[in-house]
């Protein structure tokens, strides 16, 4: 660009400023907007929101067959969505509507008073084994524990140890799927997507109420 | 590019984020902050019906511009048809007397300007397009295009040169 063809442009951006008055609300609404347009026409394929809790934020994700993800911070959100543009759709938006009773169940979770999530899960990211084991998981009671060689003889594969240890690691609904509540044999916690800080956090919590 | 790489194809709601802004500056310039909304609206809902279609590699924004260009142009003709709204009458002249931020002053110089000049200048100035893309949107070769962002922006620079509040701040000497 030549030295004038610069000045043109700064000029005319300056010159057409007025144009950004009252942009960011404008653009909050226009984006409330559209999640509700798309929702209605259906092509909003995921909907997520992020809800502040004791574990950290936590990423809700819901395709329209229901919850299909919880994430971590430290899975990185911005990761998370990736992967599900990736496997699933790229119709993402920020929308929380469709997770308004996700979002509340879990508030009362975590301030002790639900011992049970009533939610519609999306189980369509885990397959095989995996998905025999995260269908396992709820029934492993509030406030109670299972070893990891328990959970694969209750699965159907009591030898597959390991594997039950990797379906928890993949576990893509955690706390809803209760995967916390696998712990090692010997007592110990075990690993955790969320970290074992989290694990030992919900465990505690559970045991409390 | 393996197939992991091709399939990789950011979150809708990132393209809203990054190209949002822009879009809203640009249907502002083409129709006025009144039916801008709505065509912002149009034009994201849109996007994202035809999103998984969209070629990994494609220039994101450039697509966004051809679709507002074209839901810009839905309501032009929309506008054309409809009375003018109550709520702005053209008083123009009885502003020149009591010169505020100069704000209003530019969004009526801006929609002083043909339709065609609007779009030049939004598609470039604001949007980035080279000319000879905006030519491709406007019909029309890119000296034409070229042509009609130019005279724009003179149009732009006299009608508010005559304004006392802007011309000292708006000298082209003066522009930071």
């Amino acid at each position: 660009m030549t030295p004038e063809a610069s000045t043109d442009q700064s000029e005319v951006t300056s010159l057409l400023g007025p144009l950004d008055d009252g942009l960011e609300p404008a653009l909050a609404s226009l984006h409330a907007r559209l999640a509700l347009d798309a929702q209605l026409i259906h092509t909003l394929d995921i909907a997520y929101r992020i809800v502040d809790s004791p574990v950290g934020k936590l990423l809700l994700a819901a395709t329209d067959r229901g919850i299909i993800r919880v994430a971590f911070e430290l899975e990185h959100h911005g990761d998370v969505l990736q992967l599900l543009a990736n496997t699933v759709s790229p119709r993402i938006l920020q929308a929380p509507a469709r997770l308004d009773n996700a979002a509340r169940q879990l508030e009362e979770y975590f301030a002790g008073t639900r011992r049970e999530f009533d939610l519609t899960l999306d189980f369509r990211l885990s397959r095989g084994f995996r998905l025999n084991v995260l269908q396992h998981l709820p029934r492993i009671a509030y406030g109670r524990t299972e070893s990891y060689a328990e959970v694969a003889l209750a699965a159907g594969s009591p030898n597959a140890v390991r594997a039950v240890g990797t379906a928890c690691a993949t576990n893509p609904l955690p706390v809803i799927v209760p995967c916390h509540r696998v712990v090692k044999s010997d007592g110990s916690f075990g690993g955790y997507l969320g970290g074992s800080d989290a694990k030992r956090a919900l465990l505690t919590l559970e045991a409390a109420a | 590019m393996d197939p992991e790489q091709a399939a990789r194809k950011k979150p809708f709601e990132a393209v809203v984020q990054e190209q949002g802004a822009t879009v809203l500056r640009v249907c502002r310039a083409v129709l006025g902050v009144h039916d801008a909304d709505d065509a912002w609206s149009d034009t994201f809902l849109a996007a994202l019906q035809a999103y998984p279609d969209l070629p990994p590699e494609a220039n994101v924004q450039a697509w966004l511009v051809t679709i507002a260009h074209h839901k810009c142009i839905d309501h032009l003709r929309a506008g054309s048809r409809r009375a003018l709204p109550v709520d702005s009458p053209p008083e123009r002249p009885s502003r020149l007397g009591i010169p505020g931020d100069g704000h209003a002053e530019l969004l009526d110089a801006v929609m002083s300007l043909s339709p065609k000049q609007r779009q030049a200048v939004a598609y470039h100035y604001l949007a980035g397009l080279p000319y000879k893309d905006v030519a491709v949107l406007l019909g029309g070769t890119p000296d034409a295009a070229r042509r009609a962002g130019a005279d724009g922006v003179k149009s732009l620079r006299n009608a508010l040169a005559d304004l006392p509040a802007l011309a000292h701040s708006l000298s082209k000497g003066e522009l930071r």
